[in-house]
């Protein structure tokens, strides 16, 4: 039986790969800081699903604790994914250092060196897949966003490298920028209903990508976001900076 | 603040939306606040989930915290809908023990509002299969209520009024198929309609659709739709076993309001003589159909409220008493063929006793009906209402929008008693909806 180590257990998208990959037969780790929130998801996945779910606790900020962690496992994941990810608010993010810290660690820090460290465990053993879910926001630096962006900016290029390094190891590791998505970390801003997804559109991409029935190193879970970003990273600088996007 | 309305999108109010991420978060989202009311998924018709400052979210309430495979015993957070249970426990063979008319709304909702569904003569209503259920306080205590509690049924059927419910337990029914063994039965006037649902007494779920155009010697023609679970010797254990996992068809939708005058009397009387006649042609030998399009016709087009134009609609439910049911349907079929602009969608069902203090169900008829918001509405189904109040009848509160205080209260005999109750455990009256406003509830 498969396993999958979702990292970010507790967040919307975490939620629904975990439920997706569970109705698959799959065993779930699902690792988190808030242990109760982690009870919580282990007991619905259960009840929903008949599969296997242990709860791991896991403070992202805390790099120190990443080798214990993942002894603390019990059995190396076939796959791991990284949900983790901090939206923060833009306009203290631009003024107040500790935040845009908060921020940029959480999104690129604590997800890259915690992959960093499973990647060498899958070298080792000559088999995983590491999944990483960035951002469109990492592609262009944008007035509005950018201390976010920039963090999902250097997750993207971490996870380029690694995969890049790790090719030859028959370790497969696969960004997922999902676009838009309906979550908490989004319940109160408008979004435009065509290019937001559903967090188990989220979870199908992942599951898909997983189990090699998606292919491609770098995927937009609607295929929509290929275009647009496309457009977005070819403007000139000297006309990006009189846009408002 | 937010715009909110019910699902007939009349009327509307701005309040705060509050958005707890788990049950543990409600206690502190509901501090500091007052006339706020639980809202599931924005079922309810007309302005029983809209507080009159503010709405607490429960739909991120929605795990399943404990089943048991041996029974179908489940415990689940209030917000978790009907499509959500079906399409996590049907697979595995069970199916939720009472369902309305749609698949959307909450178990919340179900429980808030003594939800009935095609069963109701033989099972009862949603709140009925509850085992027990966890309430959170306006003190801000938890309290885990059970059927002896008179807080319990107070809570069934009590329109969010008691606090907020946050989870709940009650068994699934085992089902060996996903699919409805259906008969149709053609009745051609109000009487046949009748004696139609009455002799369906002995199925496991009874519906009609009543045709609201017709008049003279055909008034209340119907169609009566019974249904059972199909079994595994029904079907073919293959058959069966595949139905059980099969996904509910693509979803149609309206993409923008319809302009009032699509739904006039020409277009709503063409569309029903089609429909009986479409219907009619079944009838006879049982068939077999997949659970949704049976439990969940108008699921089936997404956003179907907008037909009714920009005004939103209005649903007028009510239930009449075994004894006078004839003859006041028949009063009120007359009244509104007459007018002339009912909708299409229009329903008859068998109910047997209700058991929360306001429970909408009681031995007799229910009858439901659905109307564009215009000037002259409210007039019209204030007639409509007289009519019910003379037949010792009711209207149900998640369908209301409009019925004035004298009739409500005529309606529910228990309301004494509720008041009590409610007086005991919120009394500054933390807990209000713009439902609870305009009934002095």
């Amino acid at each position: 039986m498969n396993t999958i180590l979702v990292i970010g257990g507790t967040s919307d998208i975490g939620r629904a790969i975990a439920l997706r990959f569970a109705a698959a037969g799959w065993r779930i780790q699902i690792a988190g800081r808030d242990t109760a929130g982690l009870a919580r998801e282990a007991a619905d996945i259960a009840a929903r699903t008949t599969s296997d779910v242990s709860v791991h606790r896991l403070d992202i900020l805390s790099g120190p604790s990443f080798v214990a962690f993942l002894d603390s496992l019990g059995s190396l994941p076939d796959v791991a994914v990284s949900v983790v990810g901090l939206l923060g608010d833009a306009r203290r993010a631009e003024a107040d250092p500790s935040h845009a810290a908060d921020v940029m660690r959480s999104n690129f820090e604590g997800p890259a060196l915690l992959l960093g460290e499973l990647a060498e465990r899958f070298v080792s053993r000559g088999s995983g897949v590491l999944i990483g879910i960035s951002s469109v926001a990492g592609e262009r630096g944008r007035a509005s966003n950018y201390v976010y962006g920039a963090s999902k900016a250097g997750f993207t290029a971490f996870l380029s490298g690694l995969r890049n390094r790790l090719a030859r190891h028959g370790i497969r590791v696969v960004t997922i920028n999902p676009g838009f998505v309906r979550t908490k970390m989004t319940a109160a801003i408008k979004l435009p209903p065509i290019v937001t997804a559903e967090p188990g559109e989220v979870a199908d991409a992942v599951f898909a990508s997983a189990t090699g029935k998606r292919r491609g190193d770098v995927l937009y879970v609607r295929r929509i976001w290929s275009p647009i970003m496309l457009v977005i990273r070819s403007i000139p600088e000297t006309v990006f900076k009189r846009l408002s996007l | 603040m937010t715009r909110l309305s019910g699902w007939g999108r009349y009327p509307g109010a701005d309040v705060a939306l509050l958005r707890p991420g788990a049950p543990g978060d409600v206690k502190a989202a509901l501090h500091d606040v007052d006339g706020v009311i639980a809202r599931g998924n924005g079922r309810a018709y007309g302005d029983a989930a809209i507080g009159t400052r503010a709405c607490l979210s429960i739909l991120a309430l929605d795990r399943v915290l404990a089943f048991d495979p041996g029974s179908g015993r489940v415990t689940v957070e209030a917000g978790m809908q009907v499509n959500d249970l079906i399409a996590t426990f049907l697979p595995r063979g069970f199916f939720p023990p009472v369902v309305p008319g749609t698949c959307f709304p909450t178990v919340g909702g179900l429980i808030a509002a003594d939800a009935h569904g095609k069963n109701h003569h033989r099972d009862g209503g949603f709140g009925d299969q509850v085992e027990a259920l966890t309430l959170q306080l306006a003190s801000g205590e938890t309290c885990i209520l059970t059927p002896e509690n008179a807080l319990f049924a107070a809570t069934v059927g009590g329109m969010g009024l008691t606090g907020v419910v946050l989870d709940a337990t009650f068994t699934l029914r085992r089902v060996e198929s996903g699919l409805i063994r259906q008969q149709t039965i053609v009745a051609g006037n109000l009487r046949a309609a009748m004696a139609a649902l009455d002799e369906g007494d002995a199925a496991q779920y009874s519906v009609a659709w009543i045709d609201a155009s017709a008049t003279g010697a055909t008034l209340g023609r119907s169609l009566v739709f019974l249904g059972q679970h199909a079994t595994a010797a029904d079907v073919g254990a293959e058959r069966a076993h595949a139905s059980l996992a099969a996904r509910p068809p693509a979803r149609l939708a309206v993409p923008f309001d319809l302009p009032a005058f699509t739904l006039n009397r020409a277009s709503v009387a063409a569309f029903n003589t089609l429909y009986f006649r479409k219907g009619a042609m079944r009838a006879g030998a049982s068939f077999l159909v997949p659970h949704a399009p049976y439990f969940f016709p108008l699921d089936a087009i997404s956003g179907w409220n907008r037909i009714y134009g920009a005004r939103g609609f209005l649903q007028h439910q009510c239930v009449l008493p075994l004894a006078t049911a004839e003859a006041a349907l028949a009063e009120i079929m007359q009244r509104v063929a007459a007018r002339g602009t009912a909708s299409p969608l229009a329903v008859l069902k068998k109910l047997g006793a209700g058991h929360g203090l306001l429970s909408f169900p009681l031995p007799g008829f229910t009858l439901a009906l659905d109307f564009a918001v215009s000037d002259d509405i409210f007039g019209f189904l204030d007639d409509l209402d007289a009519i019910v109040l003379r037949a010792g009848g009711r209207l149900y509160l998640a369908k209301d929008a409009r019925q004035s205080r004298p009739m409500f209260e005529a309606g529910y005999p228990r309301l004494a008693e509720f008041r009590k109750i409610r007086q005991q455990v919120d009394p500054a009256g933390k807990f209000a909806s713009q439902l609870s406003r305009r009934l002095g509830l």
